[in-house]
């Protein structure tokens, strides 16, 4: 098989083997107690076949509350949206050989400035607030994580390290923000609603659910992407980086200011994802915004195998699942079925080397590796 | 008498039969139907080109892979070797080109690792573990202080410790891999030394090289592999270099690079009076001044670690310079980045071209971008230029010859030898009027290092000023127009290749100034006739 497919049939058989897995957990969860017939056999067949029934209603239900109506259809793509965006960030990061575990922090600090901005332009037009709300919120999630990518060029302090403090940061700035000085009402802490001309024109809505233009800015930013990573001298030098620095050095790419590029670019895409759920969503900050969005944008990130199309389709998958699970939950499965489905996706698509060496795909060239280094 | 190839009932006298051994590998036919016969007490070399299947061959016999038919009979058993383990149960100890060792522990504690002598409470009994080491290097006469630390002691010495550490475990056939690749001239002749001083003892040597000259000076048989088959079996005293040579390449091949005299024009680089320090903080380079023509070759000689590698990288832009001043056609670029000295004229060949030749990951033709990724023709307004790219790449791989000639495959999937042919073409193809060329041939096959050489020698007709560094003495004979002998990080004196022995340029490489050399010479002279290298 070749490299390319490979590539897609990894993440594919790992949702495969998670929904085989899931669906045995679901076989002996199922409270379905069937009519006693005093015949141990019988009884068993029936178990066996009311347990089967309910297994097939379960995914049923799962398909049809993500996918099953135009309802569904739209809450899955409203959960899609950051998603696929700061699975962009972390999956550029990785292409540059970075692993910007810090989406969560940027998303909130881009959310955050851009919703305040957003809150302080009212009677400014539309083609005017929605761009500059845009920029900010993507100039500070570019700063934020272009802290860690300075840190790194500079002192080699490692981004895992760095951006996982920059979270916490970011976190407890963003509550305080919405706590405080910039906070309103009562409850959940939340900010003032944003300008009018700041809010995401509405792509589409059924009763009081309404998906907006925000999912075209993500689908395009990935294509922008796919350009920047495959057309461009830039997209070359990110690569070039993250597989072999010291080539990359050799042919002349400055490796340091590639890093604190590369990061700035996550974190602006981790900043966009946030606010883009500000400014098309809630319409306000909430501290609660990201919710862990700039996490999954790990999984995403690996699901799709760092390419901006996989990214989109494992974002897809993720929010359907999630939105599924809503509706899987009315039948009697815990929804958290779907939070085990998803862990072993990613521990499958993470241990990718299992999956090839499962498949053979591995054997001989890790033989040959492994000389190749002690010979060399 | 030709090689004697044994009846079934003579393997008893053979410390290694191989026979009818296949291994294929997804691509290739690495073994196609080998039969290697090693007498027992015998120094066989095993001769070839790269991927020639002689690594492959010694691997099956070593454990590492197992081959997909064919017998091998050690000491005249049928034995069934199925991991490293077992090899060594049966006796055969291999030392890789590269050695394995622990710096930072002594060489007893080196040599025992893996299988430590135990005192009563079953804690690792450091004396009894010198004892035994003491014992073996007395033996067999490879001597060493076994309270020396790895990291203290020279190449020639760690090598040593891995042969006493293949001993230690109970080998009776030794696997050497290119064992001379890190030697001086002096110390491999030491080398040698011991491995007589082996056989004598009943050992069994199998002996990997491409060099001819050492095959002749060492071995007792050998059997010349090419292209997964064996060519040639045949015992020392019947055959000569050029005979082996066109076994291996299975046609006629210049052992010395034709060059036309010629005289060096106006200085592209000069270096002067440069500091650079290693990856430790430690001087590498010491007050270095030297300056290279157009038109000219200037090598370096030494052996590898004696600041060669600092040195290079510091005029390519990749390393911090302490001190000094480095001019490239005039411009000073002592303190440019490797992006402006490129484009000042300035390429390299990379000594290690895993990590900084290539992308692996790349495709080939992505490689041959490397470094010119953002200029035209290949880019333009920030947007690669496929096309363009597709179309040179194609170009120089078939001018380059590159095989398999697919830009597309990644550059990992290609032999060494076509990575480098790779990266020799993408350097050339700069068109520059300086180029530092680091061990531009190693690990390569005669075809490849003579295609290499004419291409260099090519270049320096044409005008460019090239500074070789070589731990190949015969590289560095071949091609150089000046010689300058490298050691800790100073020059110890400048030749002419047809002024110098290798006697003398060897006692250079180990620290004597060549002034001396030559001065301690004349003192002796008639009581030994040296042999003059011709160039």
């Amino acid at each position: 098989m070749s490299k390319g497919w490979q590539r897609i049939f990894i993440p594919l058989m790992a949702v495969v083997i998670a929904l085989a897995i899931a669906s045995v957990i679901i076989l002996f969860i199922a409270e379905v107690p069937g009519p006693s017939t005093g015949n141990l056999w019988n009884d068993f067949w029936n178990q066996i076949g009311v347990r089967f029934s309910f297994l097939g209603r379960a995914f049923q239900a799962m398909f049809e509350g993500a996918f099953g109506s135009q309802f569904a259809w739209m809450n899955t793509v409203i959960r899609m949206t950051p998603l696929i965006l700061t699975g962009l960030a972390v999956g550029f990061g990785f292409r540059a050989g970075v692993f910007n575990i810090g989406a969560e922090g940027q998303m909130a600090m881009g959310a955050l400035m851009a919703t305040i901005v957003a809150v302080n332009i009212p009677g400014l037009p539309m083609f005017v607030a929605i761009p500059v709300c845009m920029l900010t919120g993507m100039l500070a999630g570019g700063v934020w994580a272009g802290i860690a990518g300075f840190l790194k060029a500079k002192t080699g302090a490692h981004e895992v390290i760095s951006t996982i403090m920059l979270n916490w940061i970011a976190s407890n700035i963003t509550n305080w923000a919405v706590t405080a000085p910039f906070a309103t009402g009562s409850g959940t802490p939340k900010s003032p609603e944003i300008a009018v001309g700041a809010k995401l024109p509405i792509l589409f809505s059924i009763e009081a659910t309404f998906l907006s233009y925000g999912i075209i800015v993500a689908v395009l930013v990935a294509f922008v992407m796919y350009i920047i990573l495959y057309k461009t001298s830039m997209g070359y030098e990110v690569k070039a980086v993250g597989f072999n620095p010291y080539a990359a050095e050799y042919g002349g790419i400055q490796v340091s200011k590639n890093l604190i590029m590369t990061m700035a670019i996550s974190g602006a895409l981790a900043g966009l994802a946030g606010t883009l759920e500000s400014m098309g969503l809630y319409y306000r900050f909430y501290g609660t915004l990201t919710s862990g969005k700039g996490f999954d944008g790990i999984s995403i990130a690996l699901i799709g195998q760092n390419h901006p199309l996989g990214i989109i389709f494992a974002s897809m998958l993720i929010s359907g699942l999630r939105t599924g699970s809503n509706q899987m939950q009315f039948i009697g499965v815990p929804k958290h079925i779907v939070t085990i489905i998803q862990s072993i996706i990613i521990f499958l698509v993470a241990a990718e080397r299992m999956v090839r060496t499962i498949m053979g795909w591995d054997r001989k060239k890790k033989v040959k590796d492994g000389l190749a280094k002690s010979a060399s | 008498m030709p090689f004697h190839i044994p009846e079934p009932s003579e393997y008893p006298h053979y410390a290694v039969v191989m026979k009818g051994i296949v291994k294929q590998f997804p691509t290739v036919l690495a073994n196609d139907h080998v039969d290697l016969y090693v007498r027992a007490g015998e120094i066989h070399a095993i001769v070839g080109e790269n991927g020639a299947g002689k690594s492959t061959l010694m691997n099956l016999l070593y454990g590492l892979y197992t081959p997909d038919a064919g017998k091998i009979h050690i000491n005249g058993k049928e034995t069934l070797i199925k991991g490293p383990a077992e090899a060594i149960k049966a006796g055969i100890g291999m030392v890789h080109q590269h050695f394995m060792l622990v710096g930072p522990l002594t060489i007893a504690e080196n040599i025992v690792l893996g299988e430590e002598p135990l005192d009563s409470w079953r804690f690792f009994d450091l004396k009894a573990a010198k004892k035994r080491v003491r014992e073996l290097s007395e033996t067999y006469g490879l001597h060493v202080d076994v309270d020396m630390r790895i990291e203290d002691i020279p190449v020639g010495t760690q090598q040593r410790v891995e042969i006493l550490k293949t001993l230690y475990r109970g080998a009776n056939i030794l696997i050497l891999d290119e064992p001379t690749a890190v030697l001086t001239p002096q110390e491999a002749d030491e080398l040698f030394v011991v491995l007589r001083n082996l056989t004598d003892k009943g050992k069994t040597i199998i002996f990997i090289t491409h060099k001819l000259n050492e095959v002749m000076a060492i071995s007792d048989n050998v059997t010349v592999m090419r292209l997964g088959k064996v060519t040639g079996r045949i015992p020392i005293s019947e055959t000569s270099p050029r005979q082996l040579a066109n076994m291996m390449v299975g046609r006629e091949v210049l052992l010395r690079v034709e060059k036309a005299e010629k005289k060096a024009g106006e200085a592209v680089l000069a270096v002067n009076g440069l500091h650079v320090k290693d990856n430790r903080g430690l001087e590498a380079v010491k007050d270095l001044s030297f300056t290279v023509h157009q038109g000219e070759i200037l090598g370096i000689a030494g052996v590898a670690g004696n600041g060669q590698t600092e040195l290079i990288e510091a005029i390519a832009g990749l390393r911090k310079k302490e001190k000094g001043k480095i001019e490239l056609c005039g411009k000073d670029i002592t303190h440019s980045s490797p992006r402006d000295i490129r484009e000042l004229g300035l390429s390299h060949i990379p000594e290690d071209r895993y990590k900084h030749g290539l992308v692996k990951e790349f495709p080939v033709y992505y490689n041959i971008l490397l470094g010119r990724h953002y200029l035209p023709p290949f880019s333009k307004n920030g947007f690669l230029r496929h096309k363009q790219v597709y179309e040179r790449a194609k170009f120089l791989i078939k001018q380059f010859d590159v095989r398999p000639p697919s830009i597309l495959m990644l550059a990992e999937n290609l032999s060494g030898g076509n990575q480098q042919k790779m990266v020799v073409g993408r350097e050339i193809d700069y068109q520059p009027r300086c180029m530092l060329v680091a061990q531009p041939t190693r690990g390569l096959d005669i075809g490849a290092i003579e295609y290499i050489h004419r291409t260099l020698i090519g270049l320096r007709d044409a005008g460019v000023g090239l500074l070789l560094v070589s731990m190949e003495l015969e590289e560095i004979f071949s091609l150089s127009d000046r010689i300058l002998i490298m050691f800790e990080g100073e020059f110890m004196g400048e030749a002419k290749p047809g002024e110098i022995t290798l006697e003398e340029i060897g006692l250079a490489m180990a620290g004597t100034p060549l002034a001396e050399v030559r001065k301690t010479e004349a003192a002796s002279a008639g009581k030994s006739e040296t042999t003059r290298v011709e160039s």
